[in-house]
């Protein structure tokens, strides 16, 4: 075997050591691979177990990169494992870093992360295999500078995103009252107070009241916790719902939700409900449970609303009774099972209110956490693939390189479908030179809205300097000089036109990741005004690659409860597994596309909801290249008797 | 619910695939058994994972020592330096197996797989052998014919870079979705013998040219009595007369079963690792779209091929229906 040369002499980048990542490591020690670098800042929790193979019971809690690379000297101890249990975003893994391997293999979960992996490797010159995996469908791609497109050629879906009054006063979906649940409320409760809550964002005009309701999550001197709770209760699922009933404007078209008081579901009970006491002390924060103390079992059973009512209380108790040092700066962790309880009660009563199915705890928790749906078979098939093109490419055969998506059904016969890899995008911001273009207003948006939601957020820049002709207006740093940091302090604050070296409509600034060695100019273009429901950014940025989110729709008429809403938080992320997932909604139109042999579908999509915007081509490609099948098969063979 | 729920251990640990095919299905995985013989890369992929999703029990049956070449590709067996002579193949990996997932019952059985009568194969629910003689391939899959209750027959290979899996379902009815009702459906599957006794004429047009080339290669150790995968290059010429001589038979055109095809089946017989784990993962996952998701798309008939030099995993259905 003629690749034996090419895997010996490799020294290879593994980032991720998770669900492919394992899978990944086992092959590449398999096939011969002598030198493994591995990054994952992770570790290891239950749920992984069923399907990274490397770990058990007694690592939970251990790094992911330092175990695996244990469990695989265990069975190929000669070989040369190196582990980093850190961030591939630290500065350490700068492009020099990157510059001392072969070829770079991702097994990464957050587009994030993708996203600065793939400008290191742009610019240290190393080729890049991509991967990702949804329950039974994954693909690989490969990613070799001036060869083939970079992993952010293509746009990359928008998380999708919910105006903030279908999350306060409006939802019609579960998905919504979770948001509401953990977002808000969980937020509120246990969280840092000095954060900006749209908790009690009314729909009307409601002054009078919500100064009142300021109040009502700070527990009053003495109080009596079942009061408290009680209070609460009422407040968010009662008297809130109540007042945003007073605005009729908003209800003509939707059914109108019922308030839901204590008294109505609970009786006297909360007071009988004995106390938390009798719960086994524990140390371990994470093993406190609501439900073990009501004695619900089954996660996936869905509670009734008075059993929700019960969770709700109990798990609020435990938190104040048990987990009194952390209020005030939790955040939602999936893992953290109490908080999941009081986010699937609280969900399921806000949902009971506007008539919206109720959910187990089950469900609720993969909504809530933003969980990767994965099998372990899809996995450890990419991790083979991944090896297959890694292979190609340290042997300098990048002309044999393939994309290859991993179906769910067959589609032409394949269930591992092959596919040319395309060409570098020439308008792709990351891996060409092609300007942006802002729209803002140069009067109104401070330096500070450009790096949080343009420079931080859409171009994933990690340590960004922005400067404008000579004159530096902006860095981030850990060895910056005390003024500088002053000065930048105070130009974040500043209005764009009023900066030392003021941005107006016709000038360009020029963004810069000293890390990734990414350098983005954006022109400057002045505008007045901006549609909040549209444009809720308050500036809109063109050339960018990232596609517009489709959930908008169902509220955009809703535009009477604006007014309470502020700009600045107006709308909520919501937690889906969209960066694998979402991917592979582009492939499955594709495939689809394919499956039913006609061409014409492709369009009805890309009209739909979620526009597509250069994704009739790709499939087109697919399509192309799946029926070229006899044609490519003589070709390789050709190559292969050679 | 049946009466029988999962266990909250279950629950935990099953979490992100219960996510994907739901807690029936995790239920009727968690009550299958499994017999896998010839531990070779291949076989042992396909164990890790269905231990690891969950089946009830899984028997091993491997007797050959744990030597060199049978460690290169495995995963489930600690380097030792002073390896040799310590336990089976199977017995090693049932030791790592078990290590995987303590709530799969994971165990040995030891001797040659032709030993093993109809009655033997009465406690699996799916039989999987992998590098066996054609003439093993036959006779397991007739036993398991016998038996009054359906048990599902796989064969798995893998040689260079590329193999082939094999699936016979027998008479396997399930429920499928259509837009709003559910429909029974009836799928009729050839045993591994009646599959490649199919005139090749017959077949669809532009079957994988690797279920022609694995038929040649299967044959040529057959007739030549060799173990499998004991060829070399100094067998090509009689391979391409054998070659030769089937196509004739068949009235096939000699260049559907290419000579760097068969070159590569003969000269390395090895299994190339990631190739293995494509291959032996996809007969995990053929198993468990099987076992577990019913009503959503059609399961596999009848034999899956996987090619890294083209990259392409396809599906054939070779039967006379
Ligand atoms: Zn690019």
């Amino acid at each position: 075997m003629e690749h034996l040369s090419a895997i010996k002499g490799a020294k290879v980048l593994m980032v991720g050591a998770g669900g492919i990542g394992c899978e990944l490591l086992k092959t590449l020690a398999l096939s011969g691979f002598q030198d493994i670098h591995i990054i994952d800042m992770d570790t290891i929790e239950v749920s992984n177990l069923n399907r990274q193979f490397l770990f058990r019971q007694s690592h939970v809690g251990q790094s992911k990169a330092k175990v695996a690379r244990e469990a695989v000297l265990r069975f190929r101890p000669q070989i040369s494992i190196t582990p980093y249990h850190a961030n591939v975003k630290d500065s350490d893994f700068n492009v020099d870093f990157f510059k001392q391997f072969s070829v770079v293999l991702n097994g990464l979960d957050n587009l994030d992360a993708r996203r600065h992996v793939n400008r290191l490797c742009l610019a240290a010159d190393v080729p890049l295999v991509e991967s990702g995996t949804t329950g039974f469908l994954g693909q690989v791609t490969v990613h070799i500078k001036g060869r083939t497109e970079c992993y952010e050629c293509q746009p990359k879906p928008a998380p999708k995103t919910y105006p903030v009054c279908t999350i306060t006063s409006t939802p019609s979906k579960f998905v919504h009252c979770i948001v509401w649940a953990k977002d808000l409320l969980f937020a509120k409760l246990f969280g840092d107070k000095n954060q900006d809550n749209d908790l009690n964002v009314r729909s009307n005009d409601s002054a009078s009241s919500s100064d009142h309701s300021e109040d009502v999550f700070e527990r009053k001197k003495d109080e009596d916790f079942e009061q408290y709770a009680k209070r609460i209760y009422d407040h968010v699922f009662g008297h809130n719902i109540e007042s945003a009933l007073s605005n009729e404007e908003t209800w003509k078209n939707r059914n109108k939700p019922r308030p839901i008081y204590v008294k109505d579901v609970l009786s006297d009970e909360i007071q009988q409900n004995g106390n938390v006491d009798k719960t086994p002390a524990t140390d371990n924060s994470s093993m406190l449970s609501a439900m073990a103390y009501l004695g619900l079992k089954n996660p996936q059973d869905i509670w009734s609303l008075k059993e929700n009512s019960r969770v709700f209380f109990a798990a609020l108790k435990l938190f104040f009774s048990k987990r009194q040092k952390e209020i005030g700066n939790l955040s939602f962790d999936k893992d953290d099972h109490l908080a999941v309880e009081f986010v699937t009660a609280a969900a399921n009563i806000r949902a009971a209110s506007f008539g919206i199915p109720l959910h187990s705890l089950f469900e609720a928790k993969g909504i809530a956490g933003n969980i990767v749906h994965a099998v372990a078979t899809t996995n450890a098939i990419i991790a083979g693939l991944i090896v297959i093109e890694a292979i190609k490419v340290l042997q300098n055969d990048s002309k044999s390189c393939r994309m290859t998506y991993c179906l769910e059904h067959p589609s032409r016969k394949m269930l591992l479908m092959p596919v040319e890899p395309f060409e570098p995008n020439k308008a792709c911001y990351v891996c060409s030179e092609t300007p942006l273009v802002l729209e803002v207003n140069t009067h109104r948006a401070k330096l500070r809205d450009v790096v949080e939601k343009i420079v931080t957020s859409k171009l994933g820049m990690n340590l960004p300097l922005i400067t404008h002709g000579s004159g530096l207006l902006y860095e981030v740093g850990d060895d910056l000089e005390e003024d500088m940091v002053a000065n930048y302090a105070a130009n974040l604050e500043k209005v764009l036109s009023e900066l030392p070296y003021a941005i107006t409509g016709g000038t360009m600034i020029q963004v810069e990741d000293l890390q990734q060695e990414l350098v983005c100019n954006i022109n400057i273009k002045h505008r007045e005004e901006f549609d909040e429901e549209k444009e809720p950014d308050g500036m809109v940025l063109h050339g960018w690659t990232q596609a517009p989110a489709a959930e908008n729709k169902d509220t955009a008429t809703s535009s009477s409860n604006n007014g309470a809403s502020t700009s600045s938080t107006s709308t909520t992320l919501v937690p889906t597994d969209m960066e694998e997932d979402d991917e592979l909604t582009i492939l499955e139109t594709g495939i689809e596309t394919i499956a039913a042999g006609k061409k014409r579908k492709l369009s009805d999509v890309s009209n739909s909801e979620t526009p597509i915007p250069t994704d009739d081509k790709r499939a087109k490609k697919i399509a192309e290249h799946a029926e070229d099948d006899v044609v490519v098969m003589l070709d390789d063979e050709k190559k292969n008797s050679r | 619910m049946n009466g029988e729920e999962l266990t909250e251990q279950e629950t935990a640990l099953y979490d992100r695939q219960i996510r994907v095919w739901g807690v029936d299905a995790q239920r009727r995985l968690s009550k299958s058994h499994v017999f896998v013989s010839g531990l070779k890369g291949t076989a042992v992929e396909f164990c890790k994972n269905i231990v690891l999703a969950g089946v009830g029990s899984l028997v091993l049956n491997d007797d050959n020592p744990a030597t060199g070449e049978a460690l290169a590709a495995n995963f489930l067996i600690p380097f030792d330096e002073n390896m040799g002579g310590e336990g089976s193949l199977a017995e090693l990996c049932c030791d790592s197996l078990k290590d995987f997932n303590p709530m799969v019952h994971v165990s040995v059985e030891k001797g040659d797989l032709s030993t093993f009568g109809v009655d033997f194969f009465e406690k699996f629910d799916v039989v999987v052998i992998s590098c066996c003689s054609l003439a093993a391939k036959k006779s397991v899959n007739e036993k398991c014919r016998k038996l009054s209750k359906r048990v599902a027959f796989y064969t798995v290979d893998c040689r260079d870079s590329c193999g082939e899996i094999f699936v016979d379902l027998q008479n396997y009815s399930y429920a499928k979705k259509k837009v709003d009702e559910t429909v029974q459906c009836q799928l009729q599957y050839p045993s591994f013998e009646e599959a490649i006794a199919i005139p090749w004429r017959s077949l669809p047009r532009r079957v994988a040219k690797l279920y022609f080339a694995m038929r040649v290669v299967e044959r040529f150790e057959d007739v030549e009595k060799r173990r499998p995968g004991e060829t070399s290059i100094a067998d090509l010429p009689n391979v391409m007369k054998l070659r030769n001589e089937l196509c004739l038979a068949h009235s096939l055109n000699e260049s559907q079963i290419p000579d760097s095809l068969l070159e590569r089946l003969v000269v390395s017989t090895k299994e190339f690792p990631p190739v293995s784990a494509v291959l032996g993962e996809s007969s995990a996952r053929l198993f468990e779209v099987i076992k577990a998701i019913s009503g959503k798309g059609d399961p596999l008939k009848n034999f899956f091929f996987f090619d890294a030099v083209d990259g392409k995993g396809v599906i054939e259905d070779i039967s006379t229906s």
